[in-house]
C-alpha cells in the first residue's frame, strides 16, 4: 500500500476548507450554510490528523476528538436554533435575518 | 478673718447662678420657689458681704485685690501690650457698696415675692433681678475700669429689660413702657460713649486702666493717737521681712511683695506725711486734725507697674507732658479731658443733666425694681465711679466745677419739677434725680466722703419710699377692684388684679368706666387709716428724705452742705458757694414737695373709692418696709460728726468717713456746722408748714387742679414745673424730632426713593437684564452651547457614519472574518516567509 505524502493531506483539508468558507459566504439557505460550517470544522480535523501522522504525535489525533464533540454540540444547538428560527419566521433564509443592522 | 476677702468671687457667682436657674428653670417652676431661690441668692451675697467687711475689720481695712479663678488674664493682647486682669478689689469703699446692694436687694427681693405675684413673667422678673444684683457686684468690685464698665453695662442691660417689662400692655400702655425703656437706653447710650472715649484715654495715658495694681499698697493706718497700734504693726511686718527673706526667690510671691510694701511704708511714712500736707495747703484745703491715714508713694514700684491713680499721682509731681497720637497736651489737660468723658458717663447713667429725662420715664417699670435700680443702687453708679475715681477729679480742678454746677443745678431742678407731679412714683423719680444731684454735687466739692455717706443713706430711705408707694399703688389697685366689683355686683376674681400694678397697666376691659390711674395722687387721700404701716414707715423715709434731725438724711444733708460752704470759706472754691445755695433751696423743695405727697396721699379724706377701700399689704411687703426705717433712722449714726450733743460719744465719730478714708484718698471728714444745719432744718420744716398749710385744703384737691395752679400769683411756676421745665418737649424738639426727620428722610428719600427706586431698580437691575442679555445670547447659546452642541453633533454624525458596515447580513460578518483571519495569518507568517 502507498503512502499518501502529507502534503496531499494539507491541500485536501485546504480545499474542503475553502468550499466550506466559499459555501458560508455564499448560500442562503441556513442549513446549507451550516454545513459548510462542518466541512471547514472536518477540514481542519483532517490536517489535524494529518500533521498528527507526520510528526508521529498522537496529540493531533487527541485534539480530533475535541473538535468532534464540539461540533457534535454545535450541530445540537445550532440545529435548535434553525428550528426556533423557522418556527418565527417561516423562513430559513438567512439573508431575512438582518434586523440587527445598524 | 483675713480670708474672707478670697469670696469675693462668690458674692457675684451666687447672683448669677440664682439667675440662671430662674431664667431656664423658672417657668417650670412653682411661682413661691422662683421667688425663693432669687431671694436667697440675694440674701447668701449679703451674708458673704457681711462676711467680707468682717474680715475687712480684721485686716485693719486693708485693702486687698482678688484674682478670681479661672479668669486671670482675662483680657490679653500680646502684640497690643494689652493685659488686663478681671480682679476684684475688696476695700472699704467697695464693701460698703456690697452691703447696700446686697442688704437692700434682699429685702426688695423679699417684697418683691409679694408685690409680682400672679405676674406672667414671675420667673422672668427674679431672674433679671438675681442679673441686674450680680453685675452691680461686677462693677463695684472691679479692679479696672474695663471691668467695672462690663458691671455698667449689665446693669443698663438690667434696667432697659426691667423698665420695659410690661410691653405687653394693653391700649399703647405697653408701647409707652417700651419706650421709656428705650428712652433709658438710648440716653445712656450717651453717655457710654463717654466712659469708652474715657477708658480709651485712660489707657494711653497710662498704659493700664487698673485702679490700683496688686503690688501697690494703697494706705497703711496711721492714727496720731494709736502710735503702739503702728509700732505693732512694723514689728509685724519686720517679721513679715524675714519671711520674705526666706522666699526671696519667688519674687512673685505675695508675701514678699507685702514685706517690700511694709519696709518701705517704714521708711517713707514719714516723708509721705509731710508731701500730703504740702499738698493739701497748696490746694487750700483746711486740716481737720483727722489725719488718720497716710499713703505710701510707692517709691519702690516703677511708673508702669502702678495702677492708673498711682501714676496721676507721679506725673502731677513730674508736671509731665503726655502725647497720645499726634496730640501732646500736658498730663493735666489729658486728666480733664478724660474726667470731662467719665462725667458725661455719670450724667448718663446718675441721671442728670443733660441726660436726666430718662429717669423719670423709667418709672414705667415694676415699682420693686424702681426702688433697687433707680433709686437705691445702680443710679449710684455714677457717683460711686466719680468717687473711686477720687484722685483724678482731686487734680482735674475744671472737671471738678463742673461736676459741682451739674450736680447742684440737676439737685434744684429736679427738686423743683417734683413739686408740680400728680403721679406718686414721678415725684419719687424726681426726688432721685435731685438727691443724685445732691451726691454729684458733693463729688464736685472735692466732699467725697460725704458723696458716699450721702448715698448710703439715700439708698435706705429712698427704696423705703419706692417701696412705699409701691404698697400704695398695689393697694390702690386692690381698692379699686374691690369697689368695681361692689359697684357692679360682678363677682370678681381677687386674684384678677393681683398680676397689674403700676403704669396704668389695664389689660382688663373696663368696658364704660373711665380708666383709673392707680399712681396719680389725686385719686389718693386719706390712706393713713387704711395702710398704717405704709403710712408710718413712709412718714419716716419722707423726715430722712426731708432731712429732719435725727433721721439719716438730716446727718448726710448736713454733711454735704457744711463741706461745699467750707469748700467756699476756706478752701476759696467758688463752686462750693454755688452748690450750697443751690442745694439749700433745693433741700426746701425736697421737704415741700414730700410734704405735697403726704398730704395728698396719706392725709385728709379719700377721693375715690379705690383710696376709700384700699387694703394694707401683706406682710412679706410690710416687713421690708420695717426694717428699711430702722435704717432711714438709725444709718445716720455711723457717720455722726464731733461735738453734736455727745452723740460722738455712743456712735464715735466720723467712723464711716474714716473708714472710707482706706480707700478713698481724699475723702475727709469736715466739722459739724451748727448754723447750716439749723439753718437747713428751719427750711425744711418751714416747707413742712408751707405744705400741710396750703394741702390740707382738701376741696380744692378734689377738684383736681393744684392749689398752686389756682392761685394766680404761682400759676406760671406750676405750670413749668408740670410740665417738667419743658426740658423733656426740648429734647423731643431739638434732638428727637430732627433725629425722626432725618431717620424718615433717610429712609424714605436716600434709601427707598434714591437707592431703592434709581440705585437698584434702575440703574443695577437694567444694567444688570441688559448685560445679562447681551451674554445669554452671543456667549452662552452661541460659544458655550453651540460647543456642547457641536461635540454632541460630530458625534452623532460619526457613529451614522460608522453604523453602515454593521449590515444585519450574516455573510458579511463571515466575510470580514474571513478576511480579517486571513490578514492576520499573514501578518504573522510573512515575516516568517521572509526569514525561511
Amino acid at each position: 500500500m502507498m503512502a499518501v505524502q502529507t502534503e496531499s493531506y494539507v491541500m485536501l483539508s485546504i480545499v474542503l476548507f475553502t468550499l466550506g468558507a466559499l459555501g458560508v459566504l455564499v448560500r442562503k439557505n441556513a442549513i446549507l450554510v451550516f454545513m459548510s460550517v462542518e466541512l471547514m470544522l472536518n477540514a481542519a480535523n483532517l490536517s489535524l490528523v494529518a500533521f498528527a501522522n507526520h510528526w508521529g504525535q498522537a496529540s493531533g489525533q487527541l485534539f480530533t476528538f475535541f473538535v468532534i464533540t464540539v461540533a457534535a454540540a454545535e450541530v445540537a444547538v445550532g440545529l435548535a436554533l434553525i428550528v426556533a428560527i423557522f418556527r418565527t419566521k417561516n423562513s430559513i433564509d438567512i439573508d431575512d435575518l438582518h434586523e440587527l443592522k445598524g | 478673718m483675713e480670708q474672707y476677702a478670697q469670696l469675693a468671687p462668690l458674692i457675684i457667682l451666687i447672683p448669677s447662678i440664682g439667675a440662671f436657674i430662674n431664667l431656664f428653670w423658672g417657668a417650670r417652676l412653682e411661682e413661691r420657689w422662683v421667688g425663693t431661690i432669687a431671694t436667697v441668692a440675694s440674701s447668701l451675697s449679703f451674708i458673704v458681704a457681711v462676711l467680707m467687711f468682717s474680715g475687712l475689720a480684721a485686716t485693719n481695712y486693708e485693702a486687698q485685690v482678688i484674682n478670681p479663678p479661672l479668669l486671670n488674664g482675662w483680657l490679653t493682647l500680646p502684640s497690643g501690650q494689652v493685659y488686663i486682669p478681671w480682679q476684684q478689689r475688696v476695700d472699704t469703699l467697695s464693701v460698703t457698696m456690697m452691703l447696700i446692694i446686697t442688704g437692700i436687694g434682699s429685702l426688695i427681693h423679699m417684697y418683691s415675692i409679694g408685690y409680682m405675684h400672679g405676674d406672667a413673667r414671675y420667673h422672668r422678673y427674679f431672674a433679671y433681678m438675681n442679673m441686674f444684683l450680680a453685675f452691680m457686684l461686677v462693677l463695684v468690685t472691679a479692679n479696672n475700669y474695663l471691668m467695672m464698665f462690663v458691671g455698667w453695662e449689665g446693669v443698663g442691660v438690667c434696667s432697659f429689660l426691667l423698665i420695659g417689662f410690661w410691653f405687653d400692655r394693653a391700649r399703647g400702655v405697653g408701647w409707652r413702657n417700651s419706650m421709656a425703656a428705650r428712652k433709658a437706653m438710648l440716653l445712656n447710650r450717651i453717655g457710654d460713649f463717654g466712659v469708652v472715649m474715657s477708658i480709651l484715654l485712660m489707657f494711653w495715658t497710662f498704659g493700664t486702666v487698673d485702679f490700683v495694681t496688686p503690688q501697690e499698697i494703697v494706705n497703711t493706718h496711721l492714727t496720731e493717737h494709736s502710735g503702739e497700734a503702728y509700732a505693732e504693726e512694723t514689728d509685724h511686718s519686720t517679721s513679715d521681712t524675714g519671711a520674705a527673706g526666706d522666699h526671696s526667690e519667688k519674687v512673685a510671691s505675695p508675701i514678699a511683695q507685702e514685706g517690700e510694701g511694709d519696709q518701705s511704708e517704714a521708711a517713707g511714712a514719714t516723708e509721705a506725711g509731710h508731701s500730703e500736707s504740702e499738698g493739701e495747703t497748696a490746694h487750700g484745703e483746711e486740716d481737720h486734725g483727722v489725719a488718720a491715714v497716710v499713703y505710701t508713694n510707692n517709691d519702690h514700684i516703677a511708673t508702669e507697674q502702678l495702677g492708673v491713680f498711682g501714676q496721676t499721682e507721679r506725673f502731677i509731681d513730674e508736671g509731665r507732658d503726655i502725647a497720645i497720637g499726634p496730640i501732646t497736651l500736658p498730663f493735666t489737660t489729658w486728666l480733664v479731658i478724660i474726667t470731662l468723658f467719665l462725667v458725661l458717663g455719670v450724667t448718663g447713667k446718675s441721671a442728670q443733666i443733660p441726660l436726666f429725662t430718662w429717669l423719670p420715664d423709667a418709672m414705667a417699670g415694676p415699682t420693686p425694681a424702681s426702688a433697687l435700680i433707680h433709686a437705691a443702687t445702680m443710679v449710684t453708679a455714677g457717683v460711686y465711679i466719680m468717687v473711686r475715681s477720687d484722685v483724678f477729679f482731686y487734680h482735674a480742678a475744671l472737671t471738678s466745677f463742673v461736676v459741682a454746677l451739674i450736680g447742684g443745678v440737676t439737685a434744684l431742678v429736679a427738686g423743683f419739677i417734683a413739686m408740680g407731679q400728680w403721679d406718686i412714683k414721678r415725684v419719687l423719680a424726681y426726688s432721685t434725680v435731685s438727691q443724685l444731684g445732691f451726691m454729684v454735687a458733693a463729688v464736685g466739692i472735692g466732699a467725697y466722703g460725704a458723696a458716699i455717706f450721702h448715698l448710703v443713706t439715700h439708698a435706705f430711705f429712698k427704696a423705703l419710699l419706692f417701696l412705699g408707694s409701691g404698697s400704695v399703688i398695689h393697694a390702690m389697685e386692690h381698692g379699686h377692684h374691690h369697689a368695681h366689683a361692689h359697684g357692679n355686683g360682678h363677682d370678681e376674681d381677687p386674684d384678677h388684679g393681683h398680676a397689674s400694678h403700676d403704669a396704668g397697666h389695664d389689660d382688663e376691659a373696663h368696658g364704660h368706666e373711665p380708666e383709673f390711674d392707680p399712681q396719680d395722687m389725686r385719686n389718693m387721700g386719706g390712706l393713713r387709716k387704711r395702710m398704717p404701716v405704709t403710712f408710718w414707715t413712709y412718714l419716716i423715709g419722707t423726715l430722712a428724705l426731708a432731712g429732719i434731725f435725727p433721721f439719716a438724711g438730716f446727718w448726710s444733708k448736713d454733711e454735704i452742705l457744711a463741706d461745699s460752704w467750707l469748700a467756699g470759706i476756706a478752701g476759696n472754691n467758688l463752686a462750693g458757694y454755688i452748690v450750697f445755695g443751690l442745694l439749700l433751696i433745693a433741700a426746701g423743695f425736697t421737704a415741700f414737695y414730700m410734704w405735697r405727697q403726704i398730704e395728698l396721699v396719706f392725709l385728709g379724706a379719700p377721693r375715690t373709692d379705690a383710696a376709700a377701700n384700699a387694703p394694707e399689704s401683706n406682710r412679706l411687703m410690710t416687713i421690708p418696709l420695717i426694717v428699711l426705717a430702722f435704717f432711714a433712722i438709725f444709718a445716720g449714726f455711723m457717720n455722726t460728726p464731733s461735738y453734736v450733743l455727745g452723740l460722738d460719744n455712743i456712735f464715735g465719730a466720723h467712723l464711716f468717713t474714716d473708714r472710707l478714708e482706706y480707700s478713698v484718698r481724699h475723702a475727709h471728714a469736715s466739722e459739724f456746722q451748727p448754723v447750716i444745719a439749723i439753718l437747713a432744718t428751719i427750711l425744711a420744716v418751714g416747707a413742712f408748714v408751707l405744705a400741710h398749710n396750703i394741702y390740707k385744703r382738701r376741696n380744692i384737691i378734689e377738684t383736681g387742679y393744684d392749689p398752686l395752679e389756682l392761685l394766680p400769683s404761682t400759676r406760671p411756676f406750676w405750670s413749668l414745673a408740670n410740665a417738667r421745665l419743658y426740658w423733656d418737649a426740648a429734647y423731643d424738639r431739638l434732638f428727637a424730632r430732627p433725629f425722626v426727620a432725618i431717620a424718615t428722610f433717610l429712609a424714605d428719600v436716600v434709601d427707598w426713593r434714591f437707592l431703592h427706586d434709581y440705585v437698584h431698580d434702575q440703574v443695577l437691575v437694567k444694567g444688570y437684564v441688559t448685560a445679562a442679555e447681551g451674554l445669554s445670547k452671543p456667549v452662552d447659546l452661541g460659544i458655550i452651547d453651540g460647543a456642547v452642541n457641536g461635540i454632541g453633533r460630530m458625534f452623532r454624525w460619526l457613529s451614522g457614519q460608522v453604523r453602515e458596515i454593521q449590515t444585519g447580513y450574516v455573510r458579511t460578518y463571515a466575510l470580514t472574518l474571513l478576511v480579517g483571519v486571513v490578514l492576520i495569518i499573514l501578518v504573522i507568517l510573512l515575516p516568517l516567509m521572509q526569514r525561511g
